[in-house]
C-alpha cells in the first residue's frame, strides 16, 4: 500500500458530490455519487454513517465504533477501510 | 471486519458515455430515471440525442404528474434522477421538482447547457437539495463552440461551470467529442484543470437521432482517436488524485459492442416529455413498440409488464450469432437502436461487434466519414442543426 491518508487525529469527511443513505428496496446503506452508486456492506455502512453523521477524529470514530459492538478489536479494520474508501475517492481527511 | 462494498452501476448519461454499469442484478429495479423534462432548448447542437421528430411533442407533462412519476419510480428503488432535455432549466418548474426529488431521497443530477442558469438559481436549487450539475461544453475554443452549438454560449458556459463549484457542487463537465473537434482535446484538457474541474467526461458522440443524421459530418478518424487517446492517457495520469477523466472510444472503432443501457429494461428507464416511458433515450424510434405513457400507466405497470421494456429483457430474443455467444453476458448484443438503424432489424446483433455478419456496415460508415473529411469545406455536406424548422422538415409534418 502507498503512503498512509489517516492517522488517530485525521478527520475523515465524504468526498465533494456524495451522499450516504439507507436505501430500503436495495436493504443497505449507499453511496451516492453523480450518476452512481455504490451498495455497502454492513461494516462499510457503519462507518460511512458516523463519518456522515459528524465531523470526528479517526479515533473518535473507532472509540464510538468499539461502545456500539462490545469493545471489538477493530482499529486495523477501520484503518483498512479509509485507506480503501479513499482509493475509491469516497472521502477525504480534513 | 470485511472492507468495501461492491461498486454498481456508474448510468448512462445523456450521452451514455463513460459510465458503464458493471452488476446485472437479480432483481431488476429501475435504478435510474431520466426524466426529459422538456425538448425546448436553446441551443441547436448537431449531435443532439433527440428524436428528429420533437417538434411534433406539443404536451409536456405538469408539475404533478412528473413528480407522481418521481414517487412511483422512487417506491421501485431508483436512486439516481438525471433532469434532462432539451434544456431541463426552460421549466419554470425546475425548482420545484429538483425539490420533491430530493425529498423523496433521488440523488439529483441536472444536465444542463448552463443556458438559463446564473448563480443565484445555482445556489437556489442547491437549498432545494440538488446534488450535481453537470454543464456541457461543445468544444474548448469560442469559435468552434459556438459554432456547434448554433450559438453565442461559450463564455456563459464558462461563467456557469465557475458559478457550479462556488455553490459548493462537484464540477462535473462534459465534453461531446467528434471529428471536428477531437484534435482539441488538450486545449479542452487544459480548460478543464483551468476551471479546477472534479470530473470531466470525454463523451464520444454517438449515432442516434440528429448525430445520426450528421454522421458523415460527426464520424471521427482513426488517426484523430489514436491521437485523442493517448493524450486523454497522459492526462489522466498526470491528474490523478485531482480531476477525473472519462474518456471512451467510440463504439464504432471497437469490435465488440457497448453493454447499452446495461441490458435493456434492466436498471434504466427514461420519460420522455410527453409523458412515454421507454427502455432507453433513443428507443422511440424503434418498430413495433407500443409506447407506454406514464399518464394512463403505472410506472411499475410499464416496467414489469409491457411488451417494450419485456421485448429485448434476457436472451430469448436473440438471434446468432449473439444468441450462442458466450460473451452476451457482458454486452447483452449490444445496442439495439444502433442494430436497427444499420440492418433494419432490432433483433440482430450490433454491427459493431465484428462477430456480426453485418460489421461492413459500420466500416462503410467509418470510410464515408473519412471521404467526407476530405472535401473542401464549399462542397461538404452541411451539418443539419437540432432546430424546431428542420425538425418538421425532415420529418414531414
Amino acid at each position: 500500500m502507498t503512503n498512509r491518508v489517516f492517522n488517530a487525529d485525521s478527520v475523515p469527511v465524504l468526498a465533494l458530490g456524495y451522499r450516504f443513505q439507507w436505501e430500503p428496496m436495495q436493504d443497505c446503506y449507499v453511496l451516492l455519487y453523480p450518476e452512481g452508486m455504490v451498495k455497502l456492506n454492513p461494516a462499510a455502512g457503519e462507518i460511512l454513517k458516523r463519518i456522515s453523521e459528524k465531523k470526528q477524529t479517526v479515533s473518535e470514530l473507532i472509540a464510538e465504533l468499539k461502545v456500539a459492538f462490545d469493545g471489538a478489536d477493530l482499529d486495523d479494520d477501520v484503518y483498512q477501510f479509509l485507506e480503501e474508501a479513499h482509493g475509491n475517492d469516497w472521502i477525504r481527511a480534513e | 471486519m470485511a472492507t468495501t462494498g461492491s461498486e454498481q452501476n456508474k448510468a448512462p448519461g445523456s450521452t451514455g458515455g463513460a459510465l458503464g454499469m458493471n452488476v446485472r442484478d437479480a432483481i431488476r429495479q429501475p435504478l435510474w430515471l431520466l426524466a426529459e423534462l422538456t425538448y425546448a432548448c436553446p441551443l441547436q447542437c448537431p449531435y443532439c440525442s433527440n428524436p428528429m421528430d420533437f417538434a411534433k411533442i406539443k404536451s409536456e407533462l405538469t408539475t404533478e404528474e412528473w413528480i407522481d412519476v418521481f414517487k412511483q419510480a422512487r417506491a421501485m428503488g431508483a436512486t439516481q434522477l438525471g433532469l434532462s432535455g432539451g434544456e431541463p432549466l426552460v421549466r419554470p418548474d425546475i425548482i420545484e421538482l429538483i425539490r420533491a426529488a430530493r425529498d423523496l431521497g433521488f440523488y439529483t443530477n441536472l444536465i444542463t447547457s448552463g443556458i438559463g442558469l446564473d448563480a443565484s438559481k445555482a445556489k437556489a436549487f442547491k437549498e432545494a437539495g440538488l446534488d450535481h450539475i453537470q454543464v456541457s461544453f461543445q468544444a474548448s475554443s469560442e469559435d468552434l463552440n459556438n459554432l456547434i452549438a448554433g450559438t453565442d454560449a461559450f463564455q456563459h458556459k464558462i461563467e456557469m461551470a465557475k458559478a457550479v463549484k462556488a455553490a459548493g457542487y462537484p464540477m462535473v463537465l462534459c465534453f461531446v467529442t467528434h471529428r471536428q473537434n477531437i484534435d482539441k482535446i488538450d486545449e479542452i484538457l487544459d480548460l478543464a484543470i483551468n476551471l479546477d474541474a472534479d470530473y470531466v467526461e470525454l463523451a464520444t458522440t454517438q449515432y442516434y437521432g440528429w448525430a445520426m443524421h450528421n454522421r458523415d459530418q460527426l464520424l471521427p478518424l482513426k488517426e484523430q482517436l489514436v491521437r485523442a487517446e493517448r493524450i486523454a492517457h497522459e492526462y489522466q495520469e498526470q491528474q490523478k488524485g485531482n480531476m477525473k477523466i472519462y474518456y471512451v472510444v467510440p463504439d464504432y472503432y471497437e469490435d465488440r459492442p457497448k453493454a447499452c443501457m446495461n441490458g435493456w429494461g434492466n436498471v434504466f428507464l427514461t420519460v420522455t416529455p410527453d409523458g412515454t416511458a421507454l427502455p432507453c433515450h433513443a428507443a422511440r424510434e424503434l418498430p413495433g413498440m407500443t409506447l407506454p405513457n406514464v399518464r394512463d400507466t403505472s410506472v411499475k405497470e410499464i416496467w414489469e409488464d409491457s411488451n417494450d421494456f419485456n421485448r429485448f429483457r434476457g436472451f430469448d430474443w436473440m438471434k446468432e450469432p449473439c444468441r450462442s455467444c458466450d460473451e452476451k453476458v457482458k454486452d447483452f448484443g449490444g445496442c439495439r437502436c444502433q442494430a436497427y438503424m444499420l440492418t433494419g432489424d432490432p433483433a440482430m446483433a450490433d454491427p459493431v461487434c465484428s462477430k456480426s455478419p453485418d460489421r461492413h456496415v459500420v466500416d462503410e460508415a467509418i470510410e464515408r466519414g473519412r471521404r467526407e473529411s476530405e472535401k473542401s469545406t464549399e462542397v461538404a455536406k452541411p451539418l443539419v442543426f437540432r432546430n424546431p424548422k428542420n425538425s418538421k422538415q425532415i420529418s414531414g409534418f
